[in-house]
């Protein structure tokens, strides 16, 4: 167990690092064109600050207009956001779990999830952690590209006292 | 029991952030599935560079990429014919396909798969 605490010390750094690219482990440092791209550092450093994946606080960035990312490339693509939490129960003795479905529709659009992902019913999609671990449901973008696993409270954050189901977004 | 269960996902977790801290900015996509074989070097698609500029689904939706690393057959052919990253990079949207260095940026030996991610070596793959 301790070395577990250790390894999440070592992941979850207060202070940001970004590697640099030509020493990332991917990129060739032998390609003429890398000092074209550009470092992580210079672009996420200026955005909210997170201790993980990124480090970036994606959802307050675009909230509090950091970044302004478009929404549509096509003029007369819909774009739909919802303003829906969803409260899920099935959560044993760790604390309920609330998906807001705004700051996800800021992001994605309805069919990145319906009915592909999960049911447009509360309590109908058969979600569980491990299932989530090995990439489906919540996992299929958090562990990829939306913030990780490790973050239990962002998901687990609602007392289980609270009425599963529906709920007004917050 | 809940212990042993919770302790069981931590030893996951621990092996997936092993995997994390190797290398790369976490959501880099690696696409080699012909490149490195064609005499080109791996692709990478960096999601943070892009989704600074882009919502998911102006990707996910709009353009139709599947969400799975893999998922989409994409071929230069495809690109300089304006479909997949050849819907923005070609010279309107974004910078276009004459760039080849920009694109084909990773080292050789690299695989198709997501990093920082759970298809790196996480849970995915038990
Ligand atoms: C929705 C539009 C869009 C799509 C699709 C897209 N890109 Fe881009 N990409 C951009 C824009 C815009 C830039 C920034 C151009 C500029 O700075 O002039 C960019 C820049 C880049 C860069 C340079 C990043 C840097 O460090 O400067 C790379 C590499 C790249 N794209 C790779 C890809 C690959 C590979 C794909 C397909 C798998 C792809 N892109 C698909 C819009 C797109
Ligand atoms: C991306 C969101 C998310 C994250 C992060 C997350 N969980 Fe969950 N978790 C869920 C959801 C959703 C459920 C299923 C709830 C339902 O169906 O009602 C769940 C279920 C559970 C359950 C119930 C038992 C089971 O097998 O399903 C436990 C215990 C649990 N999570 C613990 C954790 C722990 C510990 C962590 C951190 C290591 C964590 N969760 C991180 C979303 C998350
Ligand atoms: C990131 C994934 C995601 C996106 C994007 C998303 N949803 Fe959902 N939605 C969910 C989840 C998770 C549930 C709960 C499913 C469950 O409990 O089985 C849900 C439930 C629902 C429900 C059921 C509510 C009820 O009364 O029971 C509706 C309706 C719904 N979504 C509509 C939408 C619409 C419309 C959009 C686009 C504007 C959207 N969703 C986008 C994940 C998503
Ligand atoms: C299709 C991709 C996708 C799926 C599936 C998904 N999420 Fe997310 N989620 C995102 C993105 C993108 C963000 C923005 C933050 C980021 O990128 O780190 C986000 C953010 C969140 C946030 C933070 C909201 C805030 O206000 O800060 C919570 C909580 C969350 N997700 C829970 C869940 C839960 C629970 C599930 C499963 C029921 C789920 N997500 C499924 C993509 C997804
Ligand atoms: C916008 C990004 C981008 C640019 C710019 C780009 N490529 Fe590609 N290229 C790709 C992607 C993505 C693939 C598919 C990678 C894979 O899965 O192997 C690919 C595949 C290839 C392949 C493999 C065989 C095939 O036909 O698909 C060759 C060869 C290739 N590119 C050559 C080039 C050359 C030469 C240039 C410059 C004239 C170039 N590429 C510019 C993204 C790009
Ligand atoms: C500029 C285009 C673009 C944008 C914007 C974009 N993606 Fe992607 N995404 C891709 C490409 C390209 C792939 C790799 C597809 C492949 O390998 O076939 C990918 C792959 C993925 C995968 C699959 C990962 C896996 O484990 O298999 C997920 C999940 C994903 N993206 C989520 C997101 C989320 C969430 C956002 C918004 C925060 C986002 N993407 C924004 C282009 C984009």
């Amino acid at each position: 167990m301790l070395m577990v605490v250790m390894c999440c010390g070592a992941a979850h750094s207060d202070t940001p690092v970004w590697k640099s690219i030509s020493d990332d482990g991917i990129h060739d440092p032998d390609n003429p064109a890398i000092s074209l791209l550009q470092e992580p550092v210079t672009a996420l450093s200026i955005l909210p600050f997170d201790t993980a994946g990124n480090q970036v606080l994606w959802v307050r960035a675009l909230q509090e207009g950091y970044i302004d990312p478009r929404t549509n490339i096509y003029p007369d693509t819909n774009i739909k956001v919802l303003d829906l939490d969803i409260i899920m129960p099935r959560t044993g003795s760790a604390k309920y779990v609330r998906f807001p479905h705004r700051a996800h529709t800021e992001w994605l659009d309805c069919s990145n999830c319906h009915d592909a992902i999960f049911k447009a019913k509360a309590g109908a999609t058969p979600v569980t952690m491990l299932k989530i671990l090995s990439g489906e449901y919540c996992g299929r973008c958090h562990g990829a590209v939306a913030f990780p696993l490790t973050e239990c409270d962002r998901c687990h954050s609602v007392s289980s006292a609270t009425q599963p189901g529906v709920v007004k977004g917050q | 029991m809940v212990l042993v269960v919770i302790i069981r996902w931590w030893l996951l977790l621990a092996a997936l952030m092993v995997t994390t801290m190797a290398s790369a900015e976490y959501a880099d996509v690696i696409l080699n599935r012909y490149a490195e074989k064609e005499g080109m070097r791996p692709v990478i698609f960096p999601h943070w560079f892009h989704r600074i500029r882009f919502r998911c689904k102006v990707c996910h939706n709009e353009l139709g990429f599947e969400m799975r690393v893999g998922a989409n057959d994409v071929t230069m052919s495809d690109i300089i014919d304006g479909r997949f990253c050849g819907m923005c990079h070609n010279g309107e949207v974004a910078w276009s396909v004459e760039n080849c260095d920009l694109c084909h940026s990773g080292k050789n030996g690299l695989k198709s798969g997501i990093f920082g991610g759970h298809q790196t070596g996480g849970p995915g793959h038990w």
